[in-house]
């Protein structure tokens, strides 16, 4: 019997304890810090017949760093690493068997290359908590020593046996009965199988069964339900849906079809042979046309369950799925910068407040931040846009969007699947992860969901998916198979059903290599595991793909083949265990039908005292909107991701005199010796739909398309998309207002001639608990529709930034103010309600545009930044204090249809910039601009002061690094 | 007279390599990108090399240590040939994630009897950070500073910090003028990370290999200054001085 080993490394003298840092961080978080102590270590565990010696030998030449650490090693459990004082505990935190654990994979590996032959190898942290009482062990073991859906935490000392995980796997086929089952019955057998099917869904499976004379077995009706689930099939919006409104009612066949895709579809018509869409809503992610040699592709997901229950699991395989899906693009894009947009609720919410059963927004935020990060840094993909979005409402259902910007030679965009191509699976063995996440994700959270569905929540492994992306790049370039696809939600049941839908195909489920013994066909098959993808390879290439992934030591192995019957075959060894046929799982689904309707609000007036109009105020105002979480700086996050590998960063995330002014867009140049760029921006204001859905959608539309057009983008070359989050839609109100900003969507691409590229939705956003007094309360998220944007500029060389570059340059609003209050930021720091929400005038937005695009073209715009939170007065404070100079303006000139400073200085309004212009350019900039409106408000100086005032009268006046401390502060952390 | 070349390693996790081989060729090196297995398989691909780079990245996802599990694979499979391609008066140059790695086969201070000297562990911040540091050079020794004084370059690491096991070794290494490259700004210093003596890269005692944290080939292009929008393009970008020197110690 082999033995184990336990090494355990702490710190040397004189370095920090990052371990325990970061817990009694945590600790103090949650208000523990009191008296309580907590040292850290860590170590690894090893299961192998070796000598003492050799697990010396292995700790010393590998695991320690021996400069800055120390080490001990000894049998698992020994007496000398578990001494404690009696006022201690120990505690160890081990990744829960199955779960993906890279360092333990790694070290392993090394071990071997050392020589060593190790059956098995976990991770684990070691805690030793002083001063701690019962009550206060049991909150630290729960909300910061370990999370229960991906570890286990053992108090005392280890009494391990044995390390490995699963068993020995006793094959049986099973069917389930529906034939016979009454209504209750079929809903108690979706609900206990985690199914979500829905009675009407379940009754249409029953009569094709009952067509069929037998009973499907489990694997047939599991490959129904992740095929119709909400997150594969989007079936409440692209359903039949009745929508009602103050216009009266509409009835939608394919509501998704008939806005957003219909949108796309009346722009790429107008273009004609100038369209310039290449693939829009089919593949992974939509594709449009870059450089004449290459395309680029984006797509954006949400992976907002998973992150609510495991932010740092859950963000990490959020941002992997989303890179696997520009992989899964066309013959495979290669990954060229991702985007992250979070929601969440305040990071200074009082614990004590918090509902049951959720994590501390602050624990989820950072845990988010550090997945996304370790997964983009290791992928070498530079993230470079993004927002986070601040609401109370985002307590139970923290929101996260990861986007992947790729790039592919034109040739290489298509792909099909020809009959008798196999079906070959590359990267990432296959264990228990993520079971059933794909209708997970459709369901709604409740407190109980970190106990019930933690088998949903998975950590990925960067490394395997990079290397998956090196094979996969050469084999696209020599021309090794005919399509590729990503296992998502739903594992290979929904990559291998989608691919093979026009053919059909026969699966052979114990070829797919597992983590570990144990699993049943139905697990294999439905198992999201991560940083896997599926290839149909011609038979003839196989020889030449194998010896190509085994070069770089990725794993390959045949699956099955895609046989053209029309039929989805499913064997383990020489059973046949499930056969579907294509057309009844990808057409069979009942359509949905819902009721929608939209009662709009009766406007109300915002009510501003006087005393909130004076300069004092107005400055203070402005030092507050700036230090509101919203508009406050994110270098905390932005510095935390690598924004410049691949080295084709030309606009950053941040910029300026001092590199930390905030970017309106981030710009890069993919290939290098190329002047063309392209441009990532987004658009969001969850606030605005509290008012308006329409104009929520509207706002973020034009948000995105300025924050390109800002930094020099073509405003006739921006592909946009959207993510709806949104709560639960079977409520008719709820779903009547995604419908309304679908039609804003479909209205506003066309006006503007944004095509909608991609697109994906996440219902049912909403956490159910039992409050208090026993009553049940849901809190809903707020209506949070997400657009990204991809523009295009012809040289990079041209492009400008936000921050003010030059003494004397003269300062222009562009764009017309108006009475919009409503959501506004400065309603929101001063505790006022109403106004009007803001709209937009397509015309002269399109103009706006336009002119700014071509003043840029013609280099006359030194600093250009969009006006949107906070208005005129955190615009102008941005690019002061991020160009480190001052500036004296007047408001006079500013157009505005009110003549009031807070109206001019605070209002909303959209399609609006600053410019910054070199006083020789005047002319020739006022001329490009006949048709839009203007007002030349003042010039930039030297000074260290914002002067603002309104007809010489000063009405806001500040020191511009007293306003840069307070945008900077806020999310300062360490 | 022939084009010097280089051979810019690739590992499991490597992904800095496409914009390495970029800047090398702008220097007019003929670069190519090699997986360390066609290294293990036949080690003679070297001979052809000149320049050996290891490039940015997460060798092995940096699980154990930093640089550490392809340090080992070196040690293990390649120790030899690095010996010989160095004792050829070729060059080796790490970058960040390639200083980590040959920090830790002890290619560049060599290890004595208690194990490695130096090593690079983690900033101070405990955290990643992204962000452009200025640099000053120091001392003559290092081949691919020659002619440098002042650079501009991003840094992007969790593990920069460079540390030794005692002063003593800081102060050999530094009057032998290894400690080629510091961090610094107008005299006072700049640190990022918490490294010794605000070091940001080292070389070995003969002057041709050398390890740095900062990412010269993210500054071999005017537009990837961070601030090219304010002060213009520059003509000689700062990064290139290093590709630069290396090209011309064949010329």
């Amino acid at each position: 019997m082999s033995k184990l080993w336990q090494i355990e490394i702490y710190p040397a003298d004189g370095y920090q304890n990052r371990i325990a840092a970061d817990v009694m961080a945590d600790a103090t978080g949650i208000g523990l810090s009191d008296k309580i102590q907590i040292d850290a270590r860590h170590g690894f565990l090893l299961q192998s017949d070796i000598s003492h010696d050799e697990a010396k030998s292995i700790a010393k030449n590998l695991l320690v760093e021996p400069v800055v650490e120390g080490h001990s090693v000894h049998p698992v459990g020994a007496a000398e690493v578990n001494q404690i004082e009696t006022d201690q505990s120990v505690f160890y935190v081990l990744p829960k068997p199955g779960v993906t654990d890279p360092q333990a994979e790694s070290a392993r590996g090394a071990m071997s290359e050392l020589g060593f032959s190790i059956e098995a190898v976990r991770t684990y942290r070691k805690f030793i908590v002083t001063g701690a009482d019962a009550q206060q062990l049991k909150m630290l073991c729960s909300k910061v020593l370990a999370n229960d859906s991906v570890e286990q935490i053992i108090a005392g000392p280890l009494e391990l046996k044995e390390l490995g995980a699963g068993s020995a796997y006793q094959f049986e086929l099973a069917h389930v009965d529906i034939l016979n089952a009454d209504d209750a019955t079929l809903d108690q057998i979706s609900r206990e199988g985690t199914l979500s099917l829905t009675t009407v869904e379940m009754q249409t499976i029953q009569q094709h069964y009952k067509r069929l004379d037998r009973n499907p077995t489990d694997i047939e009706l599991e490959t129904i339900a992740q095929t119709w689930s909400e997150h594969c099939s989007h079936k409440t919006l692209a359903g039949r849906i009745a929508y009602t409104d103050e216009n009266g009612t509409r009835n939608f066949e394919n509501m998704l079809k008939e806005t957003v895709f219909a949108a796309t579809q009346t722009i790429r018509a107008k273009l004609g042979s100038d369209d310039w869409c290449v693939s829009v809503f089919k593949d992974n992610a939509g594709i449009i046309e870059f450089d004449g040699t290459h395309n680029l592709t984006f797509k954006v997901e949400t992976h907002n369950r998973p992150s609510a229950l495991e932010p740092y699991g859950g963000a990490n395989t959020g941002i992997g799925g989303v890179i696997r899906d520009t992989l899964g693009t066309g013959m495979g894009a290669k990954p060229i910068c991702n985007t992250d947009v979070f929601c969440f609720a305040s990071p200074d919410t009082e614990a004590d407040n918090l509902p049951p059963g959720v994590m501390h927004p602050r624990t989820i935020m950072k845990g988010v931040v550090s997945g996304v990060r370790d997964y983009g840094n290791r992928m070498g993909i530079p993230t470079v846009n993004g927002a986070v979005f601040f609401d109370d409402r985002y307590v139970g259902n923290p929101l996260v969007f990861c986007g992947s910007v790729g790039i592919i030679p034109c040739e290489k965009s298509d792909k099909e699947p020809k009959p008798g191509d196999l079906i070959v699976s590359i990267g990432g063995a296959t264990g228990r992860d993520g079971i059933h996440g794909a209708t997970f994700s459709s369901a709604e959270l409740t407190d109980t969901s970190e106990q019930t569905d933690g088998g949903a929540v998975q950590i990925g492994n960067a490394i395997t998916e990079k290397m998956l992306q090196d094979v996969l790049i050469q084999a696209r370039d020599e021309s090794l198979y005919n399509a590729v696809t990503d296992c998502g939600a739903g594992g290979y049941s929904s990559a291998v059903g989608e691919m093979g839908e026009e053919i059909g195909a026969v699966v052979w489920l114990d070829k797919v290599p597992l983590k570990y013994g144990g699993l049943s066909y139905t697990e294999i098959w439905i198992s999201e595991a991560q940083e896997r993808m599926v290839f149909a390879v011609p038979e003839d290439n196989l020889k030449r793909f194998e010896e190509l992934c085994e070069s770089e030591s990725v794993v390959a192995s045949v699956i099955g083949r895609f046989d053209p019957t029309g039929q989805l075959k499913l064997q383990y060894k020489d059973d046949e265990v499930g056969e579907v046929s294509m057309a009844f799982l990808h057409d069979g689904r009942p359509p949905v039908i819902r009721d929608a309707v939209f009662q709009p609000d009766p406007e109300l007036p915002m009510e501003i005292q006087s005393s909130q109009t004076d300069t004092l105020s107005n400055t203070d105002t402005l030092k507050k909107i700036l230090g509101s979480l919203n508009v406050a700086s994110k270098h905390w996050v932005i510095r935390q991701y690598d924004h410049e590998v691949q080295g084709a960063s030309v606009v950053k995330p941040l910029t300026g005199v001092c590199n930390d002014g905030p970017s309106d867009a981030a710009v890069l140049r993919p290939i290098l010796n190329s002047t063309k760029g392209a441009v990532v921006s987004c658009g969001m204001n969850p606030h605005l739909g509290d008012f308006d859905p329409y104009h929520m959608a509207a706002s973020s539309i034009d948000e995105a398309i300025r924050n390109c057009v800002a930094v020099g983008a073509d405003p006739n070359r921006i592909g946009i998309l959207d993510n709806f989050c949104w709560g639960y839609t079977d409520r008719p109100e709820t779903l009547g207002t995604l419908v309304r900003a679908a039609i804003a969507c479909h209205d506003m691409a066309v006006a503007f001639g944004t095509p909608f590229i991609s697109g994906k939705d996440s219902l049912n956003n909403e956490f159910s608990y039992d409050a208090a007094d026993g009553s049940r309360k849901t809190i809903s998220i707020p209506s949070t529709l997400l657009i990204s944007a991809l523009g295009q500029v012809d040289d990079v060389q041209k492009c400008v930034t936000m921050d003010f570059k030059t003494a004397g340059n003269l300062i222009y609003q562009i764009g017309e103010t108006k009475d919009e209050f409503g959501g506004s930021h400065f309603g929101l720091v001063n505790g006022i309600s109403g106004g009007k929400v803001p709209t937009v005038n397509t015309d002269q937005a399109k103009a706006t545009f336009a002119a700014v695009h071509q003043a840029i073209c013609n280099g006359l715009i030194r600093s250009c930044h969009d006006m949107s939170e906070g208005g005129l007065a955190v615009s102008v404070a941005e690019m002061a204090f991020a160009g480190g100079l001052g500036a004296k303006i007047d408001l006079a000139a500013a157009p505005c249809t009110a003549d009031d400073s807070i109206t001019k200085l605070f209002a909303e309004s959209n399609s609006r910039f600053v410019c910054e212009v070199a006083p020789e350019n005047q002319a020739a900039f006022e001329a490009l601009f006949a048709n839009v409106e203007i007002g030349l408000l003042g010039s930039v100086n030297e000074s260290t002061q914002l002067t603002i005032s309104l007809c010489d009268e000063v009405c806001l006046d500040s020191d511009i690094y007293e306003l840069k401390s307070a945008w900077q502060s806020p999310l300062d952390w360490n | 007279m022939l084009k010097p070349k280089a051979l810019v390693l690739r590992a499991p996790g490597t992904n800095c390599d496409e914009e390495t081989q970029f800047a090398f060729e702008m220097a007019g090196v003929d670069a190519d990108r090699i997986h360390i297995n066609r290294i293990i398989e036949s080690p003679n691909v070297l001979d052809e090399y000149q320049i050996l780079c290891v490039p940015g990245g997460f060798s092995f996802g940096d699980d154990i240590a930093a640089g550490r599990i392809l340090a080992n694979q070196i040690l293990n499979r390649l120790r030899d040939a690095v010996e010989d391609f160095r004792a050829a008066d070729k060059l080796v140059l790490g970058i960040c994630n390639g200083f980590q790695v040959l920090v830790k086969t002890g290619f560049i201070v060599p290890p004595d009897n208690d194990g490695l000297c130096a090593t690079l562990t983690w900033n101070d911040s405990g955290r990643f950070i992204d962000r452009w540091v200025k640099l000053k050079t120091a001392g003559e020794q290092c081949v691919f500073l020659k002619g440098l004084d002042e650079i501009y370059l991003p840094i992007a690491h969790a593990e920069g910090k460079f540390v030794a096991r005692d002063e003593n070794i800081l102060n050999e290494l530094e009057s032998a003028g290894q400690l080629a490259l510091r961090y610094h700004s107008n005299g006072t210093s700049e640190n990022p990370n918490g490294s010794s003596r605000d070091i940001a890269g080292v070389c070995d005692a003969s002057g041709r290999v050398f390890g740095l944290m900062p990412h010269p080939e993210r500054h071999v292009l005017a537009t990837q200054h961070p601030r090219w929008t304010r002060e213009g393009l520059n003509d000689c970008p700062d990064g290139r001085g290093i590709f630069d020197n290396a090209a011309s110690y064949f010329a």
